[in-house]
């Protein structure tokens, strides 16, 4: 069995950042992440980010995984990843294990963990959804950003939250032409300064509208979209047409933390955090000593969020398992701060409601 | 109508807009956020402490305008592009706009180009002076456009063909 001080389950920004707080802190801290390259979803984030100074605001998310991995690098000797692996289970022993390249498969037995597993898109249901053409806005950002391959010509883009809006921007730089968004909401769900920069290209957004059917023989040929009413019901002879080889929807993510529930962790259902989500107290620790959760994992938010609390709950973790350092207590007060400057306004109102509703003990 | 649209209405363009006479004296930053989200990097960029955001990065900025040199330094920082540099010192019928541009092929200096309005439709056309683009921008491109002045608070997009 393989041994371990501190497990930081996932190399997104929520993990990245709970390793450098942790091993800034001295603790020996193990990344485990499923992909080949540490970032997670920031790899395919060309745009820049929101936030402060002390959140990477102004840099294009794309370009901080290397700012966190320098970081990280700075603290070489605290720090083991291992990456191409995926956590398989969470056991009540405390055993966590993997399966690292598909072929090798371990046990391992840390002190305490940082669950930072991020979030999964959420799906929309309607007929022949499932033609090709019609993708999630993260496969889009991955073929596009990652590989470098256009998703197709055309595009109905299906959510105006911030990823459709940013989405939709992306698509546009590389080329693809954008007819419309669409979203059921009556109102653009993402940040206004995203919307008037899609707008000010042309392309219009259509609140209060969703899709009614894909039509297409081998591929998505057309899509039909209606207008809905104040209840989400479709109102008749509102349908309109339009010629497109890729819908992208991005109707929202979820907490992706299973991890949590296997172990054990209460969990309960909070939709202001966009799903089921762990309860947890002030420190990030759920209702499982030593077992901690940050980022999307622990309920939806933008990255700047997730990486702050990343940062937190690496802090905390370490300091529990005996890596408290003498500044504990300006890190964590710096943290919280940041974390109650971000969520104050009213873009993070819902999410600090539904914070209060998950914090335990 | 905006939170449906994306599309500021002329009167909330104008709030942001500083007076005439101070266009008409030299560069000056628009800054069109009109919505309160987490973020203040503009605060941050400016060297001249002409954009505030304060203690709560949520509140909406606000510009001096007394102080601003109009050096541009923040559109390429401004994470939403919601910065645009306005200056109607040069000529009498015609004024300069510098708006960011993240898009291939970038124009050439001397191009004519078409000139869009908040909603992209084609207004005018508009012929663009300069264009830079160096490492501090951050592929954020920065293109100053000439442009009649009657549409001097309608134009914010431009369209370069290939």
């Amino acid at each position: 069995m393989k041994s371990a001080e501190l497990a930081v389950i996932g190399g997104g920004p929520a993990g990245l950042c709970a390793a450098v707080s942790a091993a800034k802190s001295g603790a020996k801290v193990l990344i485990i992440d499923k992909n080949k390259k540490l970032g997670g979803q920031l790899i395919k984030q060309t745009h820049m980010f929101f936030g402060s100074e002390k959140q990477y605001a102004s840099v294009r998310g794309i370009d901080i995984p290397d700012i966190l991995v320098n970081e990280l690098y700075k603290y070489k000797e605290n720090v083991e990843i291992i990456t191409e692996a995926a956590v398989v289970g969470m056991y009540e022993d405390g055993i966590i294990t993997v399966l690292e390249k598909e072929e090798n498969y371990f046990k391992l037995a840390p002190e305490a963990v940082v669950v930072a597993t991020g979030a999964y898109e959420k799906a929309l249901s309607f007929p022949n959804n499932d033609l090709p053409g019609i993708y999630g806005a993260g496969a889009v950002q991955t073929l596009m950003n990652v590989h470098g391959v256009k998703p197709g010509n055309k595009v109905l883009m299906v959510g105006a939250g911030n990823i459709g809006l940013i989405v939709s921007y992306q698509l546009m730089q590389a080329g693809v032409e954008v007819k419309a968004i669409l979203d059921a909401a009556s109102k653009i769900g993402g940040y206004l300064v995203h919307a008037s920069k899609i707008r000010r290209m042309g392309v219009p957004i259509l609140t209060s509208h969703t899709v009614k059917e894909a039509i297409g023989k081998d591929f998505l040929e057309k899509a039909v979209i209606c207008e809905v009413d104040e209840r989400f019901n479709p109102i008749d002879g509102t349908e309109r047409v339009f010629d497109v080889d890729v819908m992208c929807i991005s109707v929202g993510l979820a907490p992706l933390n299973e991890l949590l529930a296997m172990r054990g962790c209460e969990m309960k259902y909070i939709p202001k955090l966009s799903g089921i989500v762990p309860v947890r107290n002030e420190n990030y620790e759920t209702t499982v000593e030593n077992l901690f959760a940050a980022g999307d994992a622990a309920g939806v938010e933008e990255a700047s969020a997730a990486m702050v609390e990343g940062y937190l709950a690496g802090l905390c973790a370490a300091a529990k398992i005996g890596y408290m350092p003498k500044d504990f207590s300006d890190r964590k007060n710096d943290y919280v701060n940041q974390l109650k400057n971000l969520r104050s306004g009213p873009a993070g109102k819902h999410i600090s409601e539904g914070i209060k509703q998950i914090i335990g003990r | 109508m905006f939170e449906k649209t994306g599309i500021p209405n002329a009167e909330m363009v104008m709030e942001k807009f500083p007076s005439i006479e101070r266009i008409n004296q030299g560069a000056v930053a628009v800054v069109e956020c009109y919505k309160e989200i987490p973020c203040n990097p503009c605060q941050t960029a400016c060297k001249f402490d002409a954009i505030k955001v304060g203690e709560d990065i949520n509140s909406i900025p606000e510009v001096c305008f007394e102080n601003c040199t109009g050096c541009a330094v923040c559109l390429s920082k401004c994470p939403g592009l919601a910065i645009m540099i306005v200056d109607g010192s040069k000529c009498s019928d015609k004024a300069e706009v510098k708006i960011p541009y993240e898009f291939l092929p970038l124009p050439a200096e001397g191009q004519i180009v078409k000139g869009l309005n908040r909603e992209g439709r084609h207004i005018t056309d508009v012929k663009v002076l300069k264009v830079l683009n160096p490492k501090s921008f951050d592929r954020t491109p920065i293109v100053t456009i000439e442009v009649d002045r009657k549409f001097l608070y309608e134009i914010r997009n431009i369209k370069a063909e290939v």
